[in-house]
């Protein structure tokens, strides 16, 4: 701020200097008379003296006492009647040949703004200071507290209380965020345990027994001589055991893998119509050898993002299953529609069969592992077809319906997105 | 059947064994590794009609010992095995230059099947020749006319039959089993309840071999079926 005014005042200096140069002592003389009368309030001070220092010009009377010299500049003050109080000056005194000028200006004012302006930033910095220290120590506090309250959950979680959420409380922060997404992913790893659990014991249900029947064959038929017939027959049979047990786990495998929904990287468009078209290529034969009537009804273009083995797989168990529950003589239709549900496009797979249908209250039974309605067991089978389908369907988000067809059953796949290639209308 | 020289590399020793035993039995010659390294210098210093190997495989795996034989221009069939049953695993097995994937658990006459399909790829009348007439016996099939003939005398076909008997023709004299038939008919790979495909054998049977003598269409018990006549072999 002071450098502004010694510049000033410089400049001022070097224009009197040049004066004195061009008009002697007498033209500085009148100059400096003339600066100094103008200078009411003594905003300005100009004086010039002799060489013994006594004033010949100018606004002040006697050169100023307590004159402090810094390099070329002095500093002094002056009592001001007018203004009530001492005022501070800065100026330069230069020496001519035949005295001496001072040019020096009141820097009161200024001085004044400057100490304000440097109390208020000492003030402000010291009161952001003080805050921010509270602030921070309360802020760091309460983020503590609540990435304490994460770790106890997490940590509870680890020691085996898979149930346990982190809490919300609802302010929709960051933490929050945080939270409803650690608790989102602890549901999916909790889901996907229990699959695994469920798959586990479906596993442990059904291979047991077998495997029990196996040992025990053989075990049975160690314990005694066996001539070269019966063995043939030993292998035999325990090859078959074998092979059934390779089918069921087979089949579990396709059913934990469509629920892991692990082949997702691989979809591609599947037309539902093709895929219809070649399961009832495929079963059409099968289905006249029984004596069965298996229809097809299909509509072209309608196409569903998804795994075409699997579907391939979960439509040819629903024709399997039809066959298999229909009597002779039966009728069996597939379709492939595209219809509107609730102003949205929807595409749906149907199978119908005459057969004896599944009584409503068993419905949802039907669709558990293993589960086979008539006691008996008399239709082969694992009892893991409709399993698959269902596990198919929801690895494409597709609904399982199973509903009258009056008689008989209807078993239909609903795509809730099936993807727009379809013609207009078609 | 002509004999092959097959290279097993299967780190279980007991499954190797067995399948070289197996191999034997048909009539084969056989040679194990059991991990990557071995497999892949046996691989590269003898000449094989096949490649069995394991996808995981100590040393060196299975893909990898694939990848370095056919970057260094060994184009011997490969039969890729795997305990991994993933479309994802399949498609990279065949991606890194494996020509068939089998999951274990597999039956040993499925194997056997499909290693006699890969070894008569190079030969004539194989499965990717680009080739307009196909013939057996007094059987013969012309592509382009979609006209199928036995002992001149034109038989009509539904589009499907016609296509199973394509596959059978491009692979005479060998055991195709039911699933070899549902992936290379229908190009679907999954177990089906009940034998469709049988039902489909039957009908086509009843068209090229209930008038005609011999029948060719043959059932080879335990395995599957093989265009062949039948005093030709036991």
């Amino acid at each position: 701020m002071e450098r502004q005014t010694e510049e000033t005042i410089e400049a001022e200096l070097t224009g009197l200097r040049e004066q004195y140069r061009d008009l002697g002592i007498f033209g500085l003389r009148r100059i400096i008379a003339q600066r100094g009368a103008e200078e009411e309030q003594l905003a300005s001070i100009y004086l010039l003296t002799n060489r013994l220092g006594e004033p010949i010009a100018g606004n002040l009377l006697t050169w100023p006492t307590d004159v402090e010299t810094v390099s070329n500049r002095i500093r002094f003050s002056l009592d001001d009647p007018d203004r009530s109080g001492t005022r501070r000056y800065l100026g330069r005194s230069v020496e001519l040949d035949q005295g001496y000028l001072l040019v020096a200006r009141d820097i009161e004012d200024k001085l004044r703004t400057q100490a304000l302006l440097v109390n208020a930033i000492a003030l402000g910095s010291g009161l952001m200071l003080v805050f921010g220290v509270i602030g921070g120590f309360v802020m760091s506090r309460w983020m503590l507290t609540r990435i304490e309250s994460i770790n106890r959950a997490t940590g509870q979680i680890m020691a085996g209380d898979l149930g346990r959420r982190i809490a919300v409380d609802g302010s929709g922060d960051e933490f929050d965020e945080l939270a409803a997404n650690l608790n989102a992913m602890l549901e999916r790893i909790e889901r996907l345990l229990a699959g695994m659990r469920e798959v586990t014991d479906n596993i442990a249900h059904d291979l047991r027994t077998p495997l029990t029947r196996l040992r025990s064959r053989l075990e049975v038929a160690l314990m005694k001589d066996i001539d070269p017939s019966s063995t043939r027959q030993l292998l035999e049979e325990t090859a078959a055991d074998a092979e059934g047990l390779i089918a069921t786990f087979n089949a579990l495998m396709n059913i934990a893998r469509a629920e892991a929904g692990e082949q997702r990287a691989s979809w591609e468009l599947v037309d539902l119509g093709e895929l219809a078209q070649d399961i009832f290529d495929l079963y059409e034969p099968l289905a006249e050898e029984r004596d069965m009537r298996l229809a097809l009804e299909s509509t072209a273009g309608i196409k569903v993002a998804g795994n075409r083995q699997m579907l391939a797989q979960a439509l040819a168990n629903l024709i399997d299953n039809a066959i298999k529950y229909t009597p002779e003589g039966g009728r069996i239709a597939l379709s492939v529609a595209q219809t509107r549900e609730q102003a949205r496009r929807i595409a749906r797979l149907t199978v119908t069969d005459n057969g004896p249908g599944i009584p409503v209250e068993l419905r949802g039974k039907a669709l558990e592992r293993f589960v086979r309605l008539e006691p008996e067991r008399h239709t082969p089978g694992n009892g893991l077809g409709l399993s698959l389908v269902s596990a198919v369907a929801k690895l494409h988000d597709a609904r399982l319906e199973l509903a009258d067809n009056n008689p008989g059953l209807r078993v239909s796949l609903v795509f809730e997105r099936p993807v727009d290639t379809a013609p207009p209308g078609g | 059947m002509s004999d092959m020289k097959v290279l097993v590399i299967e780190d279980d020793v007991a499954a190797a064994s067995y399948m070289v035993r197996g191999l034997e039995e048909s009539g084969h010659v056989a040679s194990v590794a059991h991990d990557g390294r071995d497999g892949l210098m046996l691989a590269a210093s003898q000449s094989f009609d096949v490649l069995v190997i394991d996808r995981m495989l100590p040393g060196l795996d299975g893909l990898g010992v694939i990848r370095t034989l056919r970057a260094t221009g060994n184009r011997t069939p490969v039969l890729v095995l795997s305990a991994l049953g993933n479309v994802d695993d399949r498609v990279e097995g065949l991606k890194v230059g494996g020509d068939d994937y089998l999951v274990k658990p597999y039956a040993f006459s499925e194997l056997l099947a499909r290693l006699e399909a890969l070894t008569r790829r190079g030969q004539p009348n194989a499965a990717e020749a680009p080739t307009t007439q196909l013939r057996y016996s007094d059987l013969s099939m012309d592509l382009l006319g979609r006209r199928v003939e036995r002992r001149g005398k034109r038989i009509d076909l539904q589009p499907r039959e016609f296509r199973l008997l394509e596959v059978l023709l491009r692979h005479p004299e060998q055991v195709l089993t039911r699933t070899m038939l549902l992936e290379k008919v229908w190009d679907y790979r999954f177990d089906p309840q009940t034998n469709i495909i049988d039902v489909h054998i039957s009908r086509l049977r009843q068209k090229i071999d209930r008038d005609f003598e011999p029948p060719l269409i043959q059932t080879v018990r335990g395995s599957g079926y093989a265009l062949r006549i039948p005093d030709q072999t036991a």
